[in-house]
Order: C-alpha cells, then sequence, then structure tokens
C-alpha cells in the first residue's frame, strides 16, 4: 500500500470529485460533508466508470401508519452517487449498491498532512 | 455540463464523449483480446429522429410529406406516436441529456461517427442498426403513415447510410406489416439493397402476424434468403399496463410481453411448418421469457394439439429452431441463466446484442465471461452464429482462424 498524492485540500470543495489513476487502477475521490470517500471506479455490474455520473439524494417511499403511501421524496440525508452507464447507485458513505447492499464497492483510505491529501492504494 | 440533481442542485459531469465514457469497455475489449474474435451486435440503435430532416423528403405521398415536413419544422407535432418514459433515469444515464453535447466531425453522417465510436470501444466488429422512436410505428393510428415512414426510412438507410460507411453496419429494414401489400413491395424493392440482411417488424401492436394476408410476405423474405426479425419495445399506454405506476414495471414487462404475444401466435400457428427456411429472430426481451414460454405452450399443447394441427412437434422444438438477441440479458441468477442457455440450446441460436446506446445494455463480456459456456458457444454467440446466419466477413486473419475454427465461416 502506497500512498500518492492527489491534490491540495482546497482542490476538493464540498460536493466535487476527481477521478485519480494510482498505477492500473482508476479511483474515485468524493468530498462530501467535509469528509473524504474514495472508491474504485469500476462498477460492480459490467465495470463501468461508477464514480464519474450524476450525484444525487436517495430516493424514498413515505407510508403513513395506514401503509398507504405518501409518494416518492429525496433524502434529506443519503446521497448517492451513480454509475453513468446503467444507473447503478451507491452509498456515498459506504460504498454499497443500493439495490443490493451486499455488493460493495472497493474503499480506500483518503489522509490529509496539512494542506496536502493522499489517497492509499 | 451541469446536469439537475435532487432540489435543483446541479452536478457537474465531463460533456460526452462516447470514447472516454466506454474507456472501461475498451480495457474490457483489449484484456480479453477481442480483435481476434469476431463480434456481431445484432441490436444497435440510432436516434432517426435527429435525422427526420433527411428521412422525411422520402416520403413517396405528397401530401403525407408535407404534412410530416411543415408540421416538424415548426414543431407543432410529432410525427411516430411518442410514449411517456424516463429511460435516462432523471439524467443519471449521461448520455441521454449529454447526447447533444458530443461533437463530431462535420461532413460524415453523425449516427454512423458515434456507432462507430461504440462499436470500437467493445470491441464489435458489425452492428445492425435499428431505430428508436420507429419502434412505435405500429402504434400509428394511420397504416398508410406507417407505410410511408417505413419507406423513408429504408431509402434514406440504404441509398445514404449503409453505403456511406465502412461497411460494419448492416440492417433488417423496418415492416410496415399493417398494410401487407405495402410490405411485400417494400421486400421487394429493398430486398436485395447491400447490407440488408432481411427485415424488422415491430412488436409494440397487436396486429395478428400469423394473418393469411402476410404470407405472401414472409415467404418474400424466405425466398430471397433474408431474416425476420421482430423487435419488442414497452408501451405505457398498453390498456393492461395502465395499472403499472413505475416505468421498471412497463418496462420489465413491456419487451417480453409483445415477443411472447407474437412468438405465442407464431408458433401455435405453425409458422415454423410453413417457412422452415426463414430465420426468425426475437429480438430485446431478454431471455427469461423463452423458458417460460416454452413450457407454458408444450403444457397447453399436449392437452389441445387439436388447436395446433399444423404442428409437427412441440412448441419448444419451433422455439429452438428459431434465434434470440442475448440482451437485456437477466443476470441475477446464474443458475437459471444457465438452465435457460441449454432450453434455447444458445450455442447455436444466441445472438449477441449490446442495444447500445440504450440505458440498459449489455457489452461482449457479458457473454464472454459466463463460468458455464465453452470455448466454442461463446465465439457462436458473440458474432460466429451471426456470421454464419447474415454472411459478414471477419475483419482479420484471427477472427478468420476463429470463425473457420468453430463452424461459421460462410463468407469470401
Amino acid at each position: 500500500m502506497a500512498e500518492q498524492f492527489i491534490g491540495r485540500l482546497s482542490e476538493f470543495e464540498n460536493g466535487s470529485r476527481q477521478i485519480v489513476k494510482v498505477g492500473a487502477t482508476e479511483i474515485g475521490v468524493f468530498r462530501h460533508e467535509d469528509e473524504f470517500f474514495a472508491y474504485s471506479n469500476y462498477c460492480l455490474h459490467q465495470g463501468g466508470p461508477a464514480c464519474e455520473g450524476l450525484m444525487i439524494a436517495k430516493v424514498e417511499e413515505m407510508l403513513r401508519e395506514d401503509k398507504t403511501s405518501v409518494g416518492l421524496y429525496f433524502s434529506e440525508t443519503d446521497l448517492n452517487f451513480v454509475c453513468p452507464w446503467h444507473g447503478y447507485e451507491y452509498d456515498m458513505k459506504t460504498g454499497e449498491c443500493i439495490s443490493d447492499r451486499k455488493l460493495k464497492l472497493k474503499r480506500f483510505e483518503v489522509v490529509q498532512k496539512g494542506d496536502d491529501v493522499y489517497v492509499i492504494a | 455540463m451541469d446536469l439537475i440533481a435532487d432540489r435543483g442542485r446541479r452536478v457537474t459531469v465531463e460533456e460526452l464523449n462516447t470514447t472516454k465514457l466506454l474507456a472501461h469497455a475498451a480495457e474490457q475489449a483489449r484484456d480479453r483480446k477481442f480483435d481476434d474474435v469476431m463480434i456481431v451486435d445484432c441490436d444497435a440503435h440510432h436516434y432517426e429522429n435527429e435525422n427526420f430532416g433527411e428521412i422525411l423528403p422520402f416520403m413517396e405521398n405528397d401530401v403525407l410529406r408535407q404534412l410530416t415536413m411543415s408540421g416538424r419544422a415548426k414543431g407543432r407535432h410529432s410525427i411516430v406516436p411518442g410514449q411517456v418514459g424516463y429511460q435516462d433515469m432523471g439524467g443519471r444515464v449521461t448520455r441521454y441529456p449529454l447526447r447533444m453535447t458530443e461533437k463530431t466531425e462535420p461532413g460524415k453522417l453523425r449516427d454512423a461517427q458515434l456507432g462507430e465510436r461504440w462499436m470500437d470501444a467493445m470491441g464489435v466488429d458489425y452492428s445492425c442498426l435499428f431505430p428508436t422512436g420507429m419502434l412505435n410505428v405500429g402504434l400509428h393510428p394511420q397504416k398508410e403513415m406507417e407505410v410511408e415512414l417505413c419507406w423513408a426510412y429504408n431509402r434514406w438507410l440504404t441509398e445514404v447510410v449503409l453505403p456511406e460507411h465502412s461497411g460494419r453496419f448492416y440492417s433488417q429494414l423496418a415492416l410496415p406489416i399493417s398494410d401487407p401489400d405495402a410490405a411485400l413491395r417494400q421486400v421487394e424493392k429493398f430486398g436485395h439493397c447491400k447490407g440488408v440482411t432481411g427485415f424488422m417488424v415491430t412488436t409494440v401492436r397487436t396486429l395478428p402476424v400469423h394473418d393469411n394476408s402476410l404470407m405472401k410476405v414472409y415467404r418474400a423474405i424466405e425466398e430471397r434468403g433474408l431474416s425476420l426479425a421482430f423487435h419488442s419495445g414497452p408501451n405505457w399506454g398498453e390498456p393492461v399496463f395502465k395499472s403499472c405506476n413505475r416505468f421498471l414495471s412497463v418496462h420489465a414487462l413491456g419487451f417480453s410481453f409483445y415477443n411472447i404475444l407474437h412468438c405465442t401466435n407464431w408458433v401455435i400457428n405453425g409458422m415454423g411448418e410453413r417457412f422452415p427456411k426463414l430465420p426468425v429472430i426475437w429480438i430485446e426481451a431478454g431471455l427469461a421469457w423463452i423458458p417460460f414460454l416454452m413450457q407454458r405452450l408444450d403444457h397447453e399443447y399436449m392437452m389441445r394439439p387439436s388447436e395446433a394441427p399444423l404442428l409437427k412437434k412441440k412448441p419448444s422444438d419451433y422455439m429452438r429452431d428459431m434465434y434470440f438477441s442475448s440482451q437485456p440479458m437477466e443476470m441475477q441468477d446464474m443458475d437459471a441463466l444457465e438452465t435457460t442457455f441449454r432450453m434455447i440450446n444458445a450455442e447455436t441460436q444466441l445472438l449477441y446484442a449490446s442495444d447500445y446506446p440504450h440505458w440498459d445494455f449489455d457489452l461482449p463480456s457479458t457473454i464472454w465471461d459466463l463460468p458455464f459456456l465453452s470455448e466454442k458457444a461463446k465465439h457462436n454467440i458473440v458474432g460466429g452464429t451471426a456470421a454464419r446466419l447474415f454472411g459478414l466477413e471477419p475483419r482479420n486473419e484471427a477472427q478468420k482462424a476463429n470463425l473457420i475454427k468453430y463452424g461459421n465461416y460462410t463468407a469470401g
């Protein structure tokens, strides 16, 4: 495992992402709510660029106590990133595929040293 | 470019470049040495609506041509029946909203340039080019307009698109079966054109494909050594689907539903006996419906053979004589998929299809990486069977050697 410099902290605004190449591996590095999340950029479905698509709040459906549906709404807390090839959605904070949470993208650690940001891969 | 996410929030994504978007597909192709393997995509698409300016002038009837062209110029109406649908998943499948941002070279047909980009990335050698919006042409309330639109599209494809390009596109042309006489005329007019390997019936329609009036059309296709494809689609307007509240449901059921409907009529009415040399291909309904229909029809036929007296064997045997495109291949249960492959004789009857650029496309690796396939089956399914069926030539010596090795070399 080696540390690879990926940029200055100022280059990672909240809500931004970068795709970095470490050896032969592509890693998507997101900054979300002041935290870094880094995952393999290879979708578990057909190998698409999992981290390069839309970032969008998780869609949920609210039920009343009588089990009737209120309808769909965007989560206030959970953000997903979406593989642009087929729409596989991954939980930003865990890398789990939201349609089958047993499937999980490989996660990489991100460390800050002063103003420098490194990914460990 | 910014896409709209939740609550109007903007998310920046790169402008669309198909080659870059499919860079991982190109890695897969390199890793698997797909250059040495002939790969034929028997169902790829373009957006013919973006070319209506070129297509509509080919309409024959002055009045109908003026009607479509004048209305279109002002954006006042649609030409082909449209549907509610969310293929782009709210922008999650980014090539939909970004499509118009992709840059192509001037002076060359944009659709062909885009097609070659994705074919090159995936390692695909040949693609059968089908329309997108015109897959709904069977829902047109005017059969004369269905005839005219198919005529114009077929002329444009055979006179502009197919001759203008590197010979890597072929087609099964749109067949307006609502008017059998007109359909026959189009078989006679276009059947011999370069790059035409057959004709395609859009199955989003309820017309009986076994109607006596259509026999002359099928016979004409069979006599010319061409093939007949049935291409499916979804239709939220179909009465039975009006209860569905999600596009997922309509899409999952619709594609299978229409092929189940027409395949049932085709088989039970003994079309396999009437046209034994006509290759028939069922396209874009996935594969899971086939074992279901085989079992269902065999079960009923055993008790009610007097309702299908033309049959000399079980319905499933006729289905195994036909061909099926692979996409969208249900891959969640590998045991079920293996059973499906066995039941349809996939080694000789299954044809790889990508459906690109549509949202649920499949790469060649979805076939190539299956753990239960022999090398022969892999080669056959990704392109060998199609090469034999459509007389497509290998693009290099390694491909030729593989076609010969697995008994698929018929060209040259």
